[in-house]
C-alpha cells in the first residue's frame, strides 16, 4: 500500500457509496417481470376463465358447505391419526416386541396402500364382513351392527383418511422421538419419572420441534387429499363444484373456484404453523431470552 | 468382602457398621466389551468417594449401574440394605417391576457430564418438577426450596432463564442444586466437569465441595486428581473394570501401593503441571 492511498482513505466517507450496477440482476429482473405480466394478462384476457361465474360461485351456499366438509374431514383425519400415529410411533420403538411387530406392521400396511385404493376398500366393507360384531371372541355376541349401517361415505372417508394419515404420523414422530438426545432420558429416569410422565412431558415436548415442520405439510397433504373423498360421493369441496358443473358445464371456473378456496386455506395453514412452530422452540433460540429487570450479568 | 486378600482393599468401619450402598462383585458387559468385572466398593452414611481411574476402567457404568440406568449381569448391589433393581419372589430372584425401581431411584440423585437438563422448562421447573410430581412436594414449598437453592449457588436471578441461556459452569451448577432438590441419601456425580470449558470448571468444583461439607453423601467419578484428594474422605481406584485400590484420601495419594495407580498419578500429575505452566 502506498503512503497516498492511505491518506485517500482517511478523507473517504463510503456512506456517500452508490449502489454498484448489476447488469445480470437487471436483464433477470426484467425477464421475471415480463413472464408475471404474461401470465396475469393471460388470466386477465383469456374469456374461459369467465371471472363472473368464478365471482358468481365463490361464495356459493353448496361450495361453502363443501369447503366446510373438507376442512372438517382435515380436522378429524389429522386428531385421529396424529393419535393413532403417536401410539404407534411409541409402539415400534417399545421394547416388547409382539407390540413392536404389530405397530410396524399396521404402519407398513397402511402407508403401502393409496388412500384412494383404501377409501373405496371401506366403503365397501359391507361385501366382506355384512355384520360387525362386538363380543366374546368364538363366544356370545354383546352388541351387532349391520356394516351397511355404519359404513357411510363419511365414516368411511374418516377411516381411510384417519388410518392413512395415522401411518406417516407415526414416521414422522418416531423421527423426532429419536432426534431427543438419549441423556433426557437417563436424567428423567434418574429423577424417578415414570414413563408416562417422561414420554409425555420431557419427549414429547422436545420431538415437537423436530415434528411440527413435515406436520404441517401433512395437514396440507391431507387437506388436498380430502378431494379423493369425492369418489365416493361424499360432499367435499371437490364435489361440490363438480356437482355443478355437471349441471352448468362451467368446468374451468368451477375448478378455479375451488383452486381459490384451497390455496386461501393452505395459505393460512402455513401461517400457523410457523406460530406453532415458534412456540415450539422455546428454550432453544438464543435471542428470545425473558429478561427482569434485576438481572445482573456475572462475569463467567 | 472378597478383595481384602489383596491387601488393596481398606474399607473404613462406622460405628453401626452396615453400608449405605454395597457394590459387591457387579459384572456388565456391553456385547463383547466387559466394562465391569467384579466390582466392588462399599459407601457409609456422610463419606465422600472419589472414583479415580483411565478412561474405559468402568467408572461411569458403575454410577450408572448404581442409579439403574444400566442393568447389571451378575454380582449384587443393596442400598440401606434393600437389594437394587431385583427382588425375591416366588422362589427366586425376578428383576424389579418398574415401578419397584423408580421408588429405590428416588432416594438418589445423579449429576451427569452433560448436565442433562430439560431445555424445554425454565431453571426453576427443572428444580421443582421432581420434588412435585415424583415426592408430592406441594408447588409452593418446591418453588421456595429451589430458590434457597439458587441463592446458594448464586444463580438466583436465573430462575425464569431457559438452561440454552446459562455458561455450562451454570447449567451444571443448576443441574447439581436439581439432584439436591429431592433430598436424596446419596448423590452420584459422574463426571461432573469433563464436559466444561476449563474456566467453568472451579465454580461446579466449588459446589460440589460445599455439598461435601454440608455433609452429603456423594461418589464423585471425576478426572480432577487435586479436587479428589481436597474434598474425598477416601478414593476409589478403577482399572479394567474392576477396583483396583480403595483407601483413605491420603494414603491413596502419598503410598499408592499397585502399580497401575502410581503410574496413573504420576501421569495426571505430569499432565496438570504442563496444565499449570
Amino acid at each position: 500500500m502506498t503512503t497516498d492511498s492511505v491518506e485517500a482513505a482517511a478523507v473517504v466517507d463510503v456512506e456517500s457509496a452508490r449502489a454498484r450496477v448489476q447488469p445480470l440482476r437487471i436483464i433477470g429482473g426484467l425477464l421475471l417481470a415480463s413472464v408475471v405480466l404474461a401470465a396475469l394478462w393471460f388470466l386477465v384476457s383469456n374469456e374461459r376463465f369467465e371471472w363472473p361465474v368464478v365471482a358468481e360461485y365463490l361464495f356459493n351456499g353448496s361450495v361453502l358447505v363443501g369447503l366446510g366438509m373438507s376442512l372438517m374431514l382435515t380436522a378429524i383425519g389429522m386428531v385421529l391419526g396424529s393419535a393413532l400415529g403417536t401410539f404407534l410411533a411409541a409402539g415400534q420403538l417399545s421394547d416388547f416386541w409382539p407390540l413392536r411387530m404389530a405397530c410396524m406392521g399396521f404402519v407398513g400396511l397402511f402407508r403401502g396402500i393409496p388412500p384412494l385404493v383404501q377409501l373405496i376398500f371401506w366403503y365397501n366393507l359391507a361385501y366382506l364382513l355384512p355384520r360387525i360384531t362386538v363380543g366374546v371372541p368364538f363366544g356370545p355376541e354383546l352388541f351387532s351392527w349391520s356394516t351397511n349401517d355404519l359404513i357411510t361415505p363419511i365414516t368411511a372417508a374418516i377411516i381411510g383418511l384417519s388410518l392413512h394419515e395415522a401411518a406417516y404420523m407415526a414416521e414422522i414422530i418416531r423421527a423426532g422421538i429419536l432426534s431427543v438426545d438419549q441423556g433426557q432420558r437417563d436424567a428423567a429416569s434418574a429423577m424417578g419419572f415414570s414413563r408416562w410422565h417422561t414420554f409425555t412431558r420431557i419427549i414429547l415436548p422436545q420431538a415437537m420441534r423436530v415434528i411440527i415442520p413435515p406436520t404441517g405439510s401433512q395437514v396440507i397433504a391431507l387437506l388436498k387429499g380430502t378431494s379423493l373423498v369425492s369418489v365416493i360421493a361424499m360432499g367435499d369441496l371437490l364435489h361440490a363444484v363438480q356437482v355443478i358443473y355437471n349441471r352448468t358445464y362451467d368446468v374451468v371456473p368451477m375448478l378455479i373456484v375451488a383452486v381459490i378456496w384451497y390455496l386461501a386455506v393452505v395459505t393460512v395453514l402455513t401461517v400457523i404453523q410457523r406460530r406453532v412452530e415458534e412456540h415450539f422452540g422455546r428454550g432453544t433460540s438464543r435471542v428470545t431470552v425473558k429478561r427482569t429487570a434485576r438481572v445482573k450479568e456475572r462475569p463467567l | 468382602m472378597t478383595m481384602e486378600s489383596s491387601g488393596l482393599i481398606v474399607q473404613p468401619r462406622m460405628a453401626d457398621g452396615s453400608p449405605l450402598l454395597r457394590v459387591s462383585n457387579v459384572r456388565k458387559r456391553f456385547g463383547d466389551q466387559v466394562a465391569l468385572d467384579g466390582a466392588s466398593l462399599d459407601v457409609y452414611e456422610g463419606e465422600v468417594v472419589a472414583i479415580l481411574g483411565p478412561s474405559g476402567s468402568g467408572k461411569s457404568t458403575l454410577v450408572r449401574c448404581i442409579d439403574q440406568l444400566e442393568s447389571i449381569d451378575g454380582g449384587s448391589m443393596s442400598f440401606e440394605g434393600e437389594l437394587l433393581g431385583f427382588e425375591e419372589t416366588r422362589g427366586h430372584l425376578r428383576p424389579l417391576t418398574d415401578a419397584g425401581r423408580r421408588r429405590q431411584r428416588r432416594r438418589m440423585s445423579m449429576v451427569f457430564q452433560q448436565f442433562n437438563l430439560f431445555p424445554h422448562w425454565t431453571v426453576l421447573r427443572n428444580i421443582t418438577e421432581a420434588p412435585m410430581r415424583v415426592h408430592g412436594v406441594s408447588a409452593a414449598e418446591a418453588r421456595q426450596r429451589a430458590l434457597e437453592l439458587l441463592e446458594r449457588i448464586g444463580l438466583a436471578d436465573k430462575a425464569d432463564a431457559y438452561p440454552r441461556h446459562l455458561s455450562g459452569g451454570q447449567q451444571q451448577r443448576v443441574a447439581i442444586a436439581r439432584a439436591v432438590a429431592v433430598r436424596p441419601r446419596i448423590l452420584l456425580f459422574d463426571e461432573p466437569t469433563s464436559a466444561l470449558d476449563p474456566e467453568l470448571v472451579d465454580e461446579v468444583l466449588q459446589t460440589v465441595k460445599s455439598l461435601a461439607a454440608a455433609g452429603h453423601t456423594m461418589v464423585v467419578v471425576t478426572h480432577e486428581v487435586a479436587f479428589a484428594r481436597e474434598v474425598a474422605d477416601r478414593c476409589v481406584f478403577m482399572a479394567d473394570g474392576r477396583v483396583v485400590e480403595d483407601r483413605p484420601a491420603d494414603d491413596f495419594f502419598t503410598d499408592p501401593r499397585s502399580e497401575r495407580l502410581r503410574t496413573f498419578l504420576t501421569r495426571s500429575g505430569r499432565s496438570q503441571n504442563e496444565v499449570a505452566d
